[in-house]
């Protein structure tokens, strides 16, 4: 049973299509209680930053997800919950992240058309559980201005736009993705195949 | 900047069924929504538009239900508008499985509502639908299904409403839009490097060759067509094998 983080601002529903299409099991939680208890989590994220730290502050979910991440239970960002993994986001500088990886999420350089939407390709870094069986040419499909941008041991696979930013991160039990699985095709179910079989 | 041109087919809705027409008039039964759905995200389509073309108001439950449908059926990316004239409207749209929304009549009319959307839902989820029309030596902006001037300039238009925060431009030539005669790479390319966000070209696609030189000399980001995809005179598979062999980069589906 994998239990999505119901924040109100995203595309649920598309989500839990992908996961049903893949035979797996999905509750939304909006309480601290269910995320103290989910044995699988998955932040989707779409819109603004501001928008999502709010209500997880609101709602008091912030300890519970840090702890349950900490506490070593398979996790799953997706796109702004990748974003929130990070202490901060030049979205909205006066509010902290989930301060669970150092550095800032910045904006995507002018240099090239924002936001960054459509479909591209990642540049592997570093053994990907997450990647396995995607071919290495595979196309993922990305809705972002905002990225992380300071690389690390964690940074399995960046994407280039502007500039090179992080696409996919894992360690241990904490993975994000920057691009969005629930839309990316065959490519992305793939992803999420890999998600389910750490949850399994 | 490895970022794939998308392929968009477009499914003009009327209520529950598909439509297409000519110049937006002669409309004629083109099958059912989640059906085609279903076929482009299986052909390798990039992302799909539905578009509420009676956009009427007691007509709204039936095209929300559409859109769940359509929804159902994708693992790409979906775009659904007509008719969207408040934040309620696209908050309703965006929660029947949609990721972005398209306005159109409404903005004109009111401006802030992309504002208003865009701070709402993040620009990735506004893309401003412009139909435009030569007049001269310039475009203007139709409205109310092509059949109305709002006496504005499509260029300023377009300038304007990514200032606002529309995220994606979707540029439909009013003087192409169902001639087969190509896409109007003059419009498409003055739109596309006057503002900073993805333009998607519709309007009077036919032949492969259309698709590389909008995507070429047009500047476009994606090409939306909605008949030569339905009636299968244009396989998107073909289409993209075509383009990649010109060096256009596309996603090829396994």
């Amino acid at each position: 049973m994998i239990t999505l983080l119901d924040c109100g601002v995203s595309n649920l529903a598309s989500v839990e299509r992908a996961l049903h299409r893949l035979g797996a099991d999905s509750q939304r939680a909006t309480t601290p209680e269910c995320v103290s208890t989910a044995h699988a989590l998955l932040l989707p994220g779409v819109g603004h930053f501001e928008a999502l730290i709010r209500v997880l502050d609101d709602r008091k979910l912030r300890a519970p997800l840090v702890d349950a991440i900490r506490r070593g239970i398979p996790f799953l960002g997706i796109c702004l919950g990748l974003q929130a993994l990070y202490n901060t986001s030049e979205e909205a500088p006066e509010l902290t992240g989930l301060q669970l990886l150092p550095g800032g999420v910045r904006a995507l350089p002018a240099v090239a058309k924002l936001p960054h939407m459509g479909w591209n390709r990642l540049l592997k870094k570093h053994n990907s559980r997450l990647l396995e069986g995607v071919d290495a040419d595979a196309y993922f499909y990305f809705a972002h201005t905002y990225a992380a941008m300071e690389l690390g041991e964690e940074t399995v696979a960046a994407c280039t736009y502007g500039r090179e930013f992080v696409a996919v991160l894992e360690k241990e039990n904490m993975c994000a993705v920057q691009f969005h699985p629930e839309k990316s095709g065959e490519a992305g179910a793939q992803v999420l195949r890999n998600f389910l079989r750490l949850c399994a | 900047m490895n970022l794939a041109r998308r392929i968009i087919p477009c499914l003009d809705v009327d209520g529950d069924r598909v439509v297409k027409g000519v110049n937006f008039v002669g409309l004629r039964d083109a099958g059912d929504p989640a059906q085609l759905a279903a076929r482009y995200n299986a052909e390798g389509a990039d992302e799909l538009v539905v578009l509420d073309i009676a956009a009427s108001r007691d007509q709204r439950p039936t095209f929300l239900e559409t859109i769940r449908r359509v929804a159902a059926e994708l693992a790409i990316p979906l775009t659904a508008g007509g008719g969207i004239r408040s934040a309620e409207d696209a908050r309703a749209v965006l929660r029947a499985g949609a990721d972005k929304i398209t306005l159109n009549t409404a903005a004109v009319a009111r401006p802030e509502l992309i504002s208003e959307t865009s701070l709402d839902f993040g620009a990735q989820a506004i893309v401003l639908a412009i139909d435009a029309k030569r007049e001269g030596d310039r475009w203007t902006v139709m409205v109310r299904g092509g059949r109305e001037s709002a006496n504005r300039d499509a260029i300023t238009w377009a300038k304007q409403g990514v200032a606002l925060g529309a995220g994606e431009i979707l540029l439909t030539s009013m003087d192409r839009d169902g001639t087969k005669s190509g896409f109007d790479i003059a419009l498409t390319a003055a739109i596309s490097s006057a503002v900073s966000v993805p333009v998607i070209a519709s309007g009077g696609a036919k032949l492969p060759g259309h698709f590389a030189e909008i995507f070429t000399a047009g500047c476009a980001d994606a090409a939306l067509a909605a008949s030569i995809f339905h009636d299968n005179i244009q396989p998107i598979r073909e289409l993209k094998e075509f383009l990649a062999a010109r060096g256009i980069p596309v996603r090829l589906p396994c």
